[in-house]
């Protein structure tokens, strides 16, 4: 609504098709920009960068620094930041794979491979990050000591915490289950990815009709029906040419001949499996609806926006802004966790150096996505498409064979770059 | 004083001996005002004069270091904005206090939102119930969409002023309610506060418009450098003798009990 909405209704007179649609521009323009990423990159890898493969790679890259981003947005919306979260990654990591294989098999006599071992590490990885991120709200919001010092420290503290909880060992390998929500190891084949894009798309035309039905119910106007039929299509699209996509990136035969043979099987001539929807990114895709409906639907939601655009009035409404504070950082420390879950299962074992500069990627990835650093505004899409713009250029440039610092300098001026245009393109539609 | 005039009828606010001080400072020094049903008491005085301190204690913003409250006879303990909200007492501020990147609804509602039986911000039934009050308040406010950081000085006070009446109020808090307003808006909020007056609600009205406090309000308590003055009936005194209680800090011979 009116926090994402910077332009549409301004001008009554821009009545064009973007207006009609209801679409916002800005988002239009980070769409077209990832496009021309990726177009590029197409052109300079000769056609190997748009393959199935290689944007099944890039998905399952992003999932990490994308659901760390989609708590950042809360975080920087109430102006505050997060230095801390690639330290509190590798902490949460740190203590899920010693709670798999050390603590719970050694100490609870758990045998490792034990069916309840990976959701036993998992919640207390959540409940790790969660105590953690809470106890830096407590001491932002309720010590008023700034968010920079406090995860400035943070970064250095969790960092160690999980260095000297591992003795700075590789702890590997991690249980199979676990190692499911990393992506190529876990996914959903062909006909689950059918039926998942199936359910989604049934899910989002639901929501565009409920949006219009609770519209007309009060009187309101609303866009015109052809207008609803071309988003639907559009909407439509993108998923099942997402499903499809994924769907033709199929297992390499002699990966699967390897299968076979373990299950002393002969494989069927011409037999083909697909990798499909991997786990990892069906868990993003979740999130990103539930973080959204957090972010517009919720009293908490209402109450991170109106925080970041004027404190005072917040607090005078009669909003907890302290309680607030220490939820919105618990929340990123949960958050945290889970990106461990996925980065470590994607290693397939914590790594001393896990989550290294991830602090600096997840608030790169919400402000290219439009986080105002002012506060008040944000988007959780708009962090996630970040975070893909961010790692497709990265990935794009790896691929080209861009020597490493230079990868490096680019990323980083894109960040700068990007800020320019937003705060160029804010001045000019007069949003705030 | 006010109390003799309305012997048997119990104040709506009565504010006892508050004091407040900030570093040293006395922002209010042993101040007591009360505000009785269908009245517009004036608070009165010099900028940091602390009539802004006094009622956002009252407000929930700051609490008294010492003093009572005593909101319909009963004593109150407000220690934050919800208990003033909670008592029907509603605050429009001189800042106005909105959050300039959410639309008229989710200020209007800040707090208080309106929930769909699942828990989830209903912001359809809050943008109609926010027409619905617009339509009353200010007929041309038609930004309903837009954040508040697009509307005009005026259209934003009228959100203000929506927030403090839409919940019932009985007790009203206007801190400078027509400084930024051009003329045309200023007689509404006049024609607003007379209407408000009629149901029977307390007013506290915060100015340094003489001319404003002559004509609206029903009594007026001065202050100066976070004492007061005195409180005084408007009919039994003139401009200057409210000039002179806020310049000198005196009270009029007249006007004394």
């Amino acid at each position: 609504m009116a926090q994402t909405d910077t332009n549409s209704g301004r001008a009554p007179a821009r009545k064009n098709i973007f207006h009609t649609l209801e679409i916002d521009l800005r988002l239009l323009g980070m769409i077209g920009a990832f496009i021309a990423v990726c177009l590029v990159f197409n052109v300079l890898t000769d056609g190997r960068f748009l393959t199935p493969r290689n944007i099944f790679n890039l998905t399952i890259q992003t999932v990490s620094v994308a659901i760390m981003a989609t708590g950042m947005v809360f975080i920087i919306v109430t102006r505050h930041i997060d230095l801390s979260v690639g330290a509190l990654l590798a902490t949460c990591s740190a203590v899920m794979a010693m709670t798999q294989t050390d603590w719970l098999p050694n100490a609870m006599g758990l045998e490792f491979g034990h069916p309840l071992i990976p959701w036993i590490a998992i919640g207390v990885g959540l409940l790790s990050g969660l105590v953690i991120g809470a106890f830096h709200g407590y001491l932002v919001g309720y010590l008023a000591i700034p968010a920079f010092i406090v995860t400035l420290g943070g970064l250095l503290v969790w960092r160690n915490v999980a260095w000297y909880i591992t003795s700075g060992k590789t702890i590997g390998p991690l249980d199979e289950t676990f190692q499911k929500f990393g992506g190529i190891n876990g996914t959903l084949g062909a006909t689950g990815s059918w039926i998942v894009g199936g359910l989604a798309l049934l899910g989002a035309l639901y929501a565009l009709y409920a949006a219009r039905r609770n519209k007309v119910k009060h009187g309101f106007p609303v866009k015109p029906v052809w207008a609803e039929f071309l988003l639907a299509a559009i909407i439509g699209a993108a998923i099942l040419g997402f499903v499809a996509i994924l769907n033709a990136y199929e297992v390499p035969t002699r990966v699967l001949q390897r299968t076979f043979e373990q299950a002393g099987l002969e494989m069927p001539e011409g037999y083909t499996q697909s990798y499909g929807i991997p786990i990892s990114v069906l868990l993003l895709i979740f999130l990103a609806i539930a973080m959204t409906i957090v972010a517009r639907r919720t009293r908490f939601g209402r109450y991170v926006f109106a925080t970041g655009g004027n404190p005072d009035a917040a607090e005078l409404s009669g909003i907890n802004t302290r309680w607030l504070t220490v939820k919105i950082f618990a929340l990123m420390g949960a958050l945290c966790a889970l990106s461990a879950v996925v980065a470590s299962a994607r290693l397939t074992n914590h790594s001393n150096d896990i989550g290294t500069l991830d602090e600096l990627r997840v608030i790169a990835a919400a402000v290219i996505g439009g986080t105002a650093l002012a506060g008040g505004i944000g988007t959780i899409h708009g962090a996630i498409l970040g975070a893909l713009i961010m790692q497709s250029l990265q990935s794009g440039m790896a691929m080209v064979g861009v020597d490493a610092p230079l990868q490096n300098i680019v990323v980083g001026s894109v960040l700068v770059l990007a800020v320019l245009i937003d705060i160029v393109y804010r001045k000019r539609t007069g949003g705030a | 004083m006010a109390q003799v005039q309305k012997q048997g009828v119990t104040p709506l606010v009565d504010m006892r001996d508050i004091c407040i001080s900030f570093g040293g400072v006395h922002a209010v020094d042993h101040v007591s005002v009360d505000l009785y049903p269908g009245e517009v008491v004036g608070l009165l005085g010099h900028n940091g004069a602390g009539k802004s301190t006094l009622i956002k204690i009252l407000s929930g913003a700051y609490q008294a270091d010492s003093g009572e409250i005593y909101v319909r006879g009963e004593k109150a303990t407000i220690t934050n904005p919800r208990d003033a909200r909670a008592l029907k007492i509603e605050t429009i501020y001189q800042t106005l206090a909105l959050a300039d990147n959410l639309d008229a609804a989710s200020n209007l509602f800040l707090g208080r939102e309106l929930v769909t039986p699942l828990g989830l911000v209903d912001d359809d039934a809050m943008e109609a119930e926010t027409r619905k009050i617009m339509a009353k308040l200010n007929p041309n406010f038609k930004k309903f969409n837009d954040p508040v950081s697009a509307l005009s000085g005026g259209q934003r006070q009228s959100v203000a002023i929506a927030r403090a009446v839409y919940f019932d109020a009985q007790i009203l808090i206007m801190d400078e309610p027509t400084a930024a307003l051009g003329p045309h808006e200023t007689q509404m909020v006049s024609e607003l506060i007379e209407q408000l007056k009629a149901q029977g609600i307390g007013i506290f009205l915060i100015s340094h418009d003489i001319h404003d406090v002559m004509k609206l309000c029903d009594r007026a308590s001065v202050m100066k450098n976070g004492q007061l003055v005195g409180t005084v009936d408007v009919d039994d005194v003139t401009d200057d003798d409210l000039l002179g209680m806020i310049i000198l800090g005196k009270k009029p011979g007249a006007a004394a009990d």
